[in-house]
């Protein structure tokens, strides 16, 4: 067993865990934070996206020991004080998800990007959530939303 | 999923990362980088070592330095920094392509330049890029620093020449010569897919004919591998259409035994190599000068 000191979603964190866990199990199991999901365990799907010390990485390829003196941002992090951040708005409106699963990673991968680049062109918004597959919505829909969110952010009306 | 239970240590120096392998079978040791590859390996059970021995905290081993004769780059230095460094895209497009090819922003982040090339997926682009460029890889051992080639380097699939209880610590990227025009094709079904086939070029062009061409596959075989058959096809031949078609088929004849797998037959990934070398030497002639 480890002893992790992290931060998480903001807050001060302790927890233990096998040497051999991923953050994802970490996350899941010893924090209860479900709302990071498990698609694949291989890197492939994206439903585990969480910010590692600023980076999006997927937290199943990442060793919960590491999380040691980090910065871990996950989707339940996202909404502040009840109130849905600009892009879980976005995905409501623009019916952005069906079943879900992929959801979390696509806001976390989503934030991040906006948080490099709040103009980002359609192209440049593809290119950085390629990581993230989605079987029900055909994709379309998450670009629309995420493009409408980085326009309110510039201050420009969807 | 969950990896087999493994002991976890984190050294902060090579001094120490070498005194943990020292005291350690082996073979029940795994160096970890990025864990891109790792990982996955681990969370499916593919391998199961005792320990897992994070080389990310070790100090030294990540950066990029400039030189008069190119780059210095720790092994343990992130394919995003690669990407987000104005010098490599500047300086070293060719490298620079051939890092926003390799996976998706994430697999970028974490994943470093040192365990692609220890990887030596026969279907990753730095393999690839290393014979381009003749890089050089320094490795440390408790018997001290080695240097191997590029062209020494990549021995068959998912193994190098490095030995175990070595540590690759640094890549030497020289700068390729003035006036070298470059090319890069890979094709794969989605972007950030391990390539079906990938071909990397670099020519220059003296007095109206090419000088020194290269021709690197990666995709085509069991490694990444030059095409020396091709390139002596175009070396003091004019730049020109008909040159290049008789070097794509002279790739296809060298390109003997392809992978064959469901994402490709081998006829197919055969056919890939002619066009893409092709379409790359193409776009290096049309850089040269
Ligand atoms: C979804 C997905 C898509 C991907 N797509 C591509 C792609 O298109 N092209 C591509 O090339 N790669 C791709 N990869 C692989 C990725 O680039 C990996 O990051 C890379 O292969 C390994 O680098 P790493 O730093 O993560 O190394 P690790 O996974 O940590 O290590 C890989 C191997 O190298 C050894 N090793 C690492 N560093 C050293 C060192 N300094 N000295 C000695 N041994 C060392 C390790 O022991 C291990 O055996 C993909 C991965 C995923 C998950
Ligand atoms: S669960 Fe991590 S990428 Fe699929
Ligand atoms: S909404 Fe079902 S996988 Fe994306």
């Amino acid at each position: 067993m480890r002893h992790i000191r992290a931060t998480v979603d903001g807050e001060a964190t302790e927890f233990l865990c096998d040497e051999g866990s991923t953050l994802l199990d970490a996350l899941r199991d010893s924090l209860q934070k479900t709302g990071t999901k498990e698609g694949c365990g291989t890197g492939d799907c994206g439903a585990c996206s969480v910010i590692f010390d600023g980076r999006l990485v997927c937290a199943c390829l990442v060793l919960a020991a590491e999380a040691e003196g980090a910065t871990v941002e996950t989707v339940e992090g996202i909404s502040k004080e009840g109130v849905l951040h600009p892009l879980q708005r976005h995905f409501l409106e623009d019916a952005a998800l069906q079943c879900g699963i992929c959801t979390p990673g696509f806001l976390v991968a989503a934030k991040n990007l906006l948080e490099r680049n709040v103009d980002p062109s359609e192209e440049e918004v593809r290119f950085w959530l390629a990581g993230n597959l989605c079987r029900c919505t055909g994709y379309d829909k998450i670009i629309r939303a995420v493009l409408n969110t980085a326009a309110e952010l510039r201050g420009e009306s969807s | 999923m969950k990896p087999a239970p493994f002991e976890y240590a984190a050294p902060k120096t090579i001094a120490e990362a070498l005194d943990i392998l020292g005291q350690n079978d082996l073979d029940e040791v795994k160096l970890m980088a990025g864990g891109q590859s790792l990982m996955p390996l681990l969370n499916m059970r593919l391998a199961r070592p005792s320990l897992v021995l994070d080389l990310n905290h070790v100090e030294g081993l990540d950066g990029i330095r400039e030189e008069s004769s190119g780059l210095r780059v720790g092994a343990m230095t992130t394919k995003r920094v690669l990407e987000d460094s104005d010098l490599v895209r500047s300086q070293y497009p060719l490298l620079w392509e051939s890092t926003v090819a390799i996976g998706h922003a994430p697999i970028r982040n974490r994943g470093t330049v040192g365990g692609s090339m220890v990887q030596a997926d026969p279907a990753s682009e730095y393999p690839a890029a290393a014979l381009a460029f003749d890089m050089e890889f320094v490795v440390m051992s408790s018997a001290g620093e080695r240097v191997i080639q590029a062209e020494d380097f990549f021995v068959t699939y998912l193994t190098t020449s490095i030995e175990p209880g070595e540590i690759l610590t640094e890549i030497r990227i020289p700068r390729l010569p003035p006036g070298t025009g470059w090319g890069f094709q890979e094709l794969a079904r989605r972007h950030g897919d391990f390539a079906i086939v990938g071909a990397l070029a670099t020519v220059r062009v003296e007095s109206g004919l090419c000088c020194d061409p290269r021709i690197v596959l990666f995709g085509a075989a069991d490694r990444a591998i030059r095409v020396p058959a091709g390139e002596a096809c175009l070396e003091g031949a004019p730049p020109s259409e008909a040159s290049l078609t008789v070097m794509g088929d002279a790739v296809f004849d060298a390109v003997e035994d392809p992978l064959s797998d469901v994402h490709a037959s081998a006829e197919y990934r055969r056919d890939l190599a002619r066009v893409l070398s092709k379409r790359a030497m193409s776009e290096a002639m049309s850089r040269a000068s």
